[in-house]
């Protein structure tokens, strides 16, 4: 098993015409089970055209009803790209992810409250995607990279979340699923989500989280793994070194009136009995010494 | 307060209130003035028998570091005026270099009753807009929401249906507004919360709103943070920008597409992604150093954009290193280093240089550098880089 996403996954790629989606979903379909899961694309006026033998209609409704996609990911431009997960939503799908970076606060705002009563599930925006090693990758990591195992990854970063699988598969411990939550201020699922699902996933044996200064998702996390969690978590916090009341690249990456630290946040990570590391490099090390 | 989500482009306190009168939100009447004989002439055409002077910086906790003043006299307006005008203003937001004061508001004084607060701010946990007020006017209101908390409510707004009024109102009572300006009062919630909206704000706060003595209400200080991924469509902000509040690196970064932030170390940092380019500055750290500057070179970095990089790092004076962590994935390593070589070509870099590539390509990568006649150490790992750019500084 796995979280979010399997081979039974069968997924739209929303903005398959632009440059970026056309890139990464030729990558996507190249990963393992991808050919079979990757079975529509969505991009307004372009109904009728195929891309790479993908069937391309108008409409993510019209693209379910015609293919039985229930996964969607979304390389839209940010003008656009809430108006796109409200669409996915509509169309009843189980899960969309959101690449899009830059996508401005007040559309996500009125996006996630779109959502409230759905059952749709949202990874992201401005996020990596999610992969199932050697099953299925959505998104813009590097595959090569990862390997078949029992750890599970959730991280608010991109580059930083391909160091830690790195330094994971370097040691010899593969990956069950990778989420990227994104490093927006307003997004879908968070750690704490993600934590429950691993903490549900038969074929993950502990986690790795990497989160980062700003807002308080970590110590929700934290919360909720002191109470539910019954798996070995390993965490790094990016940021002990950031200054107050500076944006650090993501838009949801800031001290604001002492609020957001790494400090609080590894505070509560290690009070909740999760393994945390000050060191970016040991990641992978210590999380085979937890398991040993 | 801070907020949240701060944004490149901020806003004067007195541009903040331009937006607000726009908005039919009273305001005091006021003139921004660049001179002490400005603000004297402003205050002669305002009238009155009180005004005050406020520095306009892009920082709160003015009036502690002394740059708000009220002046009983023109007189005073004077004195106060060349006080604060080119004055260096220190306060708990400004850092402690502080910020030069280059512009003045003059405003006409007004009898106060009461000092209330509002703000609108987007509430990351809940992911909704939340509306909040207090009868403690005129304090830090993250202070009041720890030593007071019941004075402070706050209502969120669903933002399909708009502002619930019936809560709107129990909020005007629940902090003290006396019942003859409570329409008032539900108008300015409704004009704020227009400003909000039109102006893809993230933070709109009036500290203090206050209750005049012949029982009017008035946004005495507003401050409004705007949101950096809509000013797409706000073209209208682009001239507000003050650029000489900014650093001066950081503008010419954003000018290239780089993410880019000054520190007070002396180990620069050149990293792809957030993310890791604050786990770099960290790990600098763990190893004893102190690092220079964050800087995202994102995911696609070019040439000259690593060579811009280069540039906007050595111009940092304290600099005495530089380490490159990378970590290649759609972006491959031989791209990267090309263009770090290519870079080393336009810009003298004659400081240590430590080299750390991994991920897609990373073999090519290294032999490309390798090949070249570039001076640096190479490291394979984070821990390695680290280690020896801190070395290269204490040498």
């Amino acid at each position: 098993m796995s979280i979010l996403i399997d081979s039974s996954s069968r997924v739209v790629t929303q903005g398959i015409t632009g440059k970026t989606g056309q890139f990464h979903t030729r990558m996507c379909l190249d990963y393992a089970a991808g050919r079979d899961c990757f079975v529509a694309g969505v991009t307004p006026g372009k109904g009728g055209e195929s891309f790479e033998d993908i069937p391309i209609f108008d409409s993510v409704v019209e693209a379910r009803e015609k293919t039985g996609c229930n996964v969607s990911v979304i390389y839209v431009p940010p003008k656009f790209a809430a108006a796109a997960i409200d669409e996915a939503v509509d169309a009843e799908l189980d899960l969309v992810i959101c690449i899009t970076e830059g996508i401005p606060v007040h559309d996500m705002i009125l996006a996630r409250q779109r959502m409230v009563g759905k059952n749709t599930l949202l990874v992201g925006p401005n996020c990596p995607g999610v992969v199932t090693p050697d099953v299925l990758k959505i998104g813009i990591m590097p595959g090569y990279i990862h390997q078949k195992g029992t750890i599970g990854v959730v991280s608010r970063s991109g580059t930083l979340t391909y160091e830690v699988v790195d330094q994971l598969s370097k040691v010899g411990l593969g990956q069950s699923t990778c989420v990227g939550i994104g490093g927006d201020p307003i997004n879908g699922l968070k750690h704490r989500d993600i934590m429950a699902l691993f903490n549900e996933d038969s074929a993950t044996e502990a986690v790795v989280m990497c989160g980062e200064i700003g807002g308080t998702d970590e110590e929700d996390c934290a919360r909720w793994i002191e109470q539910h969690m019954t798996k070995p978590v390993v965490a790094f916090i990016a940021g002990v070194t950031a200054p107050t009341g500076k944006r650090m690249g993501h838009a949801g990456a800031i001290i604001a009136g002492g609020k957001g630290t790494a400090h609080e946040k590894i505070a509560a990570l290690k009070s909740a009995g999760v393994h945390v590391t000050q060191n970016p490099a040991e990641i992978g090390a210590l999380m085979k010494q937890v398991l040993r | 307060m801070q907020g949240e989500i701060p944004s490149k482009l901020k806003l004067h306190e007195h541009q903040a209130k331009e937006i607000l009168r726009a908005h039919q939100v009273p305001v005091p009447h006021g003139m921004t003035c660049f001179s002490v004989e400005e603000a004297v002439t402003a205050a002669v055409a305002l009238g009155g028998s009180r005004w005050v002077v406020k520095a306009q910086i892009h920082a709160g906790g003015r009036g502690k570091g002394g740059g708000v003043k009220v002046a009983s006299s023109i007189e005073d307006v004077r004195l106060y005026a060349s006080k604060i005008l080119g004055m260096t203003l220190v306060t708990d937001q400004t850092g402690p270099g502080g910020k030069v004061v280059e512009r003045l508001l003059i405003e006409r004084g007004l009898e106060i009753a009461s000092e209330l607060y509002i703000g609108l701010v987007v509430d990351r946990g809940i992911q909704m807009i939340a509306l909040m007020a207090s009868s403690e006017g005129g304090m830090n209101i993250e202070d009041v929401a720890i030593n007071d908390p019941e004075k402070l409510c706050t209502i969120h707004i669903d933002s399909i249906e708009g502002v619930n009024w019936d809560t709107a109102r129990s909020v005007a009572t629940q902090i003290g507004l006396p019942e003859a300006v409570h329409d008032e009062a539900m108008k300015l919630f409704s004009n704020l919360y227009e400003v909000f909206l039109t102006c893809d704000a993230t933070l709109l706060e009036v500290n203090p709103l206050v209750v005049t003595g012949d029982g009017n209400i008035v946004a005495v200080d507003a401050k409004i943070d705007l949101d950096d991924s809509a000013m797409y469509r706000h073209p209208e902000f682009g001239e507000l920008r003050d650029f000489s509040e900014e650093d001066p690196n950081e503008i010419e970064a954003s000018r290239v597409g780089l993410n880019y932030i000054s520190l007070e170390g002396n180990i620069g940092c050149l990293v792809n992604g957030a993310g890791l380019a604050m786990a770099t500055m960290d790990i600098i750290k763990l190893h004893g150093g102190d690092p220079a500057n964050f800087l995202d070179v994102g995911g696609g970095a070019t040439a000259e954009q690593v060579s811009a990089a280069f540039r906007i790092m050595l111009k940092h004076s304290n600099v005495r290193a530089i380490l490159v962590n990378i970590f290649g994935g759609i972006m491959r390593c031989d791209v990267i280093a090309q263009g770090i070589v290519e870079a080393a070509q336009q810009v003298d870099i004659r400081l240590p240089l430590v080299i750390r590539l991994e991920g897609t390509n990373v073999e090519k990568g290294r032999q490309i550098l390798s090949d070249s006649d570039l001076s640096y150490l190479a490291a394979t790992t984070m821990d390695e880089a680290a280690q020896k750019v801190v070395e290269a500084v204490r040498k």
